[in-house]
């Protein structure tokens, strides 16, 4: 490799972790009640989608209990991040409902 | 997160459960109940033949020896016999109107548990015993009971003691929306859900005889003929809906409301193919 080739490379190193620090850091920042609420907000329109599929799980309700509890004291970060765990296992329970519309019959005693 | 990934490796560690059992083929496309009841009757016998088919209704008591013997000790003083004594009383005991239950069922409501669940053609859906009680009722200027406690159990123990060795007869009239009933039914007792994953055939098909933690699992033909039972785990008796529910909160799956029409399909789905075995409710179970 040449010498400006070399410092392209080192170039976009130094590019990609001053973006991952800056990422990180972000990530790291404390969370604000608009965070929350956002969160919240996608959490329960994924558990809604869940309860039209007649699916809902309970530890999407405990996971959206403990997010509200959470932001109720002031603790932003926990409320979000319980937020966002009940919005993945509401996620799950959508695709499990869809994945088994046909996938149940594979278990059907014949 | 950390929920997820379990749901995912439930997920995994079931299929691959599934997959290595695999006594089963894939559904066929036209709806057959008396061949599914057939084959579903033919499945257990076949996966226990040392169990008499009439024997099936005892539950977990059928697949082993020593809780079968405890089983029998039991039913010297059995735990439901308050509650048998309870749903004779109220049965007998007029409404404010002066009619009473005898006045909403054929042949005054004694004997006839082996034909419940129904498909009321007019409605066009599945009546249970718990929702023809409370239907009764209301028609009565009653406030209907709860599905899910003492006072529906108690009626519904009563009914089924007159019931008592009467093979169950569920009859699916030729009308599609009741064939679509027994279908729905059928697609509930398969299908996976809560975060465990797991459908009713997960325990009572796959599993029967085996443990689930200290629980023996009881074999899905048949489970319905004991109800409703006294559970000492429970404490108490408990009916066909409380039944359902509890399944769905033990699989962290969150309970429908009782009587809905999930739970109706499913109990016409799960007492037709068990059609020609005894009542022996009420029940008693660990």
């Amino acid at each position: 490799m040449s010498g400006t080739g070399r410092a392209n490379v080192l170039k976009s190193l130094a590019l990609a972790t001053t973006m991952l620090i800056a990422g990180a850091a972000s990530a790291l920042a404390g969370a604000s009640e608009a965070d929350f609420k956002a969160a919240y907000a996608a959490a329960e329109a994924a558990n809604k989608q869940a309860a039209s599929l007649r699916n809902q799980w309970t530890p999407t309700a405990a996971a959206l209990a403990a997010a509200k509890k959470a932001a109720e004291a002031g603790d932003f970060d926990t409320a979000v991040a319980s937020s966002q765990e009940a919005e993945a296992l509401a996620k799950a329970s959508i695709y499990q409902a869809r994945s088994e519309k046909d996938a149940w019959k594979a278990l059907e005693i014949h | 997160m950390r929920s997820a990934i379990h749901f995912a490796s439930a997920a995994l560690a079931l299929a691959a459960l599934s997959f290595g059992a695999m006594p089963f083929a894939v559904a066929a496309d036209t709806p057959d109940p008396a061949a599914d009841a057939k084959a579903f009757q033919k499945f257990f016998t076949e996966k226990f033949p040392k169990v008499k088919l009439d024997d099936f209704v005892n539950g977990p008591y059928s697949m082993n020896e020593d809780m079968h013997r405890q089983w029998e000790e039991k039913e010297q003083f059995p735990p439901y016999d308050f509650s048998l004594d309870l749903g004779k009383e109220m049965f007998a005991k007029p409404f404010k109107n002066g009619k009473s239950y005898a006045d909403c069922f054929p042949n005054q409501g004694i004997g006839i548990r082996q034909n419940y669940p129904t498909f009321d053609e007019k409605e066009g859906k599945v009546v249970t015993l718990e929702l023809a009680l409370n239907r009764c009722r209301e028609a009565n200027g009653e406030a209907p009971f709860s599905y899910v406690k003492d006072e529906m159990a108690a009626l519904t123990a009563y009914m089924a003691f007159t019931s008592r060795g009467k093979p169950f007869d569920i009859k699916i009239p030729n009308d599609p929306r009741a064939l679509e009933a027994y279908e729905n039914g059928k697609r509930y007792f398969y299908t996976r859900r809560g975060q465990l994953n797991f459908s009713c055939a997960s325990c009572h098909v796959q599993n029967p005889g085996e443990r689930i933690r200290a629980e023996v699992l009881a074999p899905a033909l048949g489970i319905l003929n004991a109800m409703p039972i006294y559970r000492s785990e429970w404490g108490g008796m408990g009916t066909i809906s409380r039944r359902f529910t509890t399944c769905n909160s033990q699989i962290r799956g969150v309970p429908l409301e009782p009587q809905s029409d999930e739970y109706r399909d499913l109990e016409y789905y799960l007492s037709y193919v068990s059609n020609g075995l005894p009542v022996s409710g009420p029940g008693a179970r660990p």
